[in-house]
């Protein structure tokens, strides 16, 4: 029997790619966020890229290419392998509810290869998230040729809250997400290489 | 130096197999680490200004992104309109130097030049282009900041001054010269869009001082820097006459 790796390639190349590309969307994002902040705060030149609005924005415009085929790429093979339906679902309220109290109380145990009921929901939130930030980013570029997609988020000034809001949340998985990767580090290294999903866990899913 | 660490690994007793997976990762690790945080640091000097590789494709993904919004335009899909009440007052002042550089005009003596590829060189005067048919509309302006405010602009439709010139309306771009060192253009589907003004009035009076008197371009459907304002000359071009900041790094097509 051929060994299934923990994380197939698709998905390790993905991740990857992504990772560089939220880098790059995030800096130059909040370099276009200073031009016209939404809030009382602007993000600290150090973290931004671009060195002036023009150089930001044309990050932006580059790598959001770069994310948006690899996002698709991701879905696509998401669907069709049924890495979501097998990885990401179900999530059981009862499953959540037992999951999230014991990872509250740093009880909850990494099992390999095996997502728990708070990491799935957690990246249904962040998946949802990276659709929004598309679609409302899309509609702040292009707010007269999709005028529609405008008007569904709830006119132009709503929709650079909504791609804000979408970063944001990204922005917190990513922190939470890389706390967690520090927590239980034995994670990292199946991303990189693959590792070797347990044969028993395939029996033992819920 | 090296010595003690061979000895080290050996100890562990990996299998070949093992050993080499263990290099492998190391070396992508490594890898990684100087794609992340080194590259971040060296990269985040890309201005589009520089002239080095990074800009080279910055500037290339910006002309891929010229013809992908190019083919996203469509000359009939009008800019929603806003009543009165809605308009943003004051109407925010806007330009690459402070109100105190707004440019004189000395109005009596002022022409709008013309030439390119034109049938009818001749000059306008403001009373000229006031015989036009004219068209009002009430639209956002966009800046590339991110704001917007919206305002009423009232003049004479670009497509109908180009046909009244004689313009070849197969050309590519549009260009204009202004009263202060600014310069844009336009594609040619965008200038002849039924909404793309040579606006003479802001809220019903003649444009004042501050919102680019006595002649602008007022396009809805671009940022607000592809809105050039105190316009003396109109050309009609093949070769791309770029534009003040588009030629400094912001995207050239920037519709919206």
């Amino acid at each position: 029997m051929r060994k299934k790796s923990i994380h197939p390639w698709p998905v390790r190349l993905t991740h990857w790619l992504n990772a560089v590309c939220m880098v790059c969307m995030f800096m130059s994002g909040w370099a276009i966020y200073n031009g016209s902040p939404l809030f009382a705060f602007k993000f600290p030149v150090e973290l931004t890229v671009g060195g002036w609005l023009g150089g930001s924005l044309a990050w932006h415009f580059a790598f959001m290419w770069l994310l948006f085929i690899n996002g698709l790429i991701y879905v696509l093979h998401g669907l069709i392998s049924r890495h979501f339906k097998r990885d990401l679902l179900p999530i059981s309220l009862p499953a959540l509810k037992h999951d999230l109290t014991d990872a509250l109380r740093f009880r909850l145990v990494h099992e390999k290869g095996v997502y728990n009921a708070v990491q799935r929901l957690m990246y249904w939130v962040v998946l949802a998230a990276g659709v929004l930030v598309v679609i409302s980013g899309l509609a702040i570029w292009k707010p007269i040729q999709l005028q529609e997609l405008v008007a569904l988020l709830g006119g132009y000034d709503i929709a650079r809250y909504v791609h804000f809001a979408a970063m944001a949340v990204i922005g917190a998985f990513v922190v939470v997400h890389l706390t967690l990767v520090m927590l239980v580090p034995k994670t990292l290294l199946p991303m990189i290489t693959g590792g070797v999903r347990p044969i028993e866990s395939e029996k033992n899913r819920p | 130096m090296i010595e003690p660490k061979k000895r080290a690994i050996q100890r562990i007793k990996l299998e070949p197999a093992q050993q080499l997976q263990l290099e492998n990762v190391q070396r992508r690790k490594f890898l990684r680490g100087g794609l992340t945080v080194g590259a971040m640091a060296m990269l985040t000097g890309c201005n589009l200004q520089d002239g080095d590789q990074v800009d080279k494709v910055l500037w290339a993904m910006s002309r891929w992104n010229d013809r992908v919004q190019a083919w996203l335009f469509s000359g009939q899909k009008l800019a929603p309109t806003f009543t009165k009440a809605q308009m943003t007052t004051p109407f925010p002042f806007n330009a690459f130097y402070g109100q105190d550089d707004i440019p004189e005009v000395d109005l009596p003596n002022y022409s709008l030049a013309v030439s390119g590829l034109v049938r009818d060189k001749a000059p306008w005067t403001l009373e000229g282009l006031r015989k036009l048919p004219k068209r009002t509309d009430i639209t956002r302006l966009i800046c590339v900041e991110g704001w917007s405010a919206i305002g009423q602009w009232g003049g004479v439709p670009l497509k109908t001054f180009l046909e009244h010139i004689g313009a070849d309306t197969t050309a590519k771009f549009v260009g204009f010269k202004c009263a202060d060192r600014y310069y844009s253009s336009l594609d040619m589907p965008t200038a002849l869009h039924p909404q793309t003004l040579l606006a003479l009035d802001f809220c019903e009076v003649a444009l004042p001082p501050e919102y680019g008197y006595p002649l602008r371009v007022r396009v809805p459907t671009k940022l607000g820097f592809k809105n050039p304002k105190h316009i003396v000359e109109i050309f009609v071009s093949n070769d791309n006459p770029g534009g003040y900041w588009e030629d400094q790094g912001y995207n050239w097509f920037s519709g919206i």
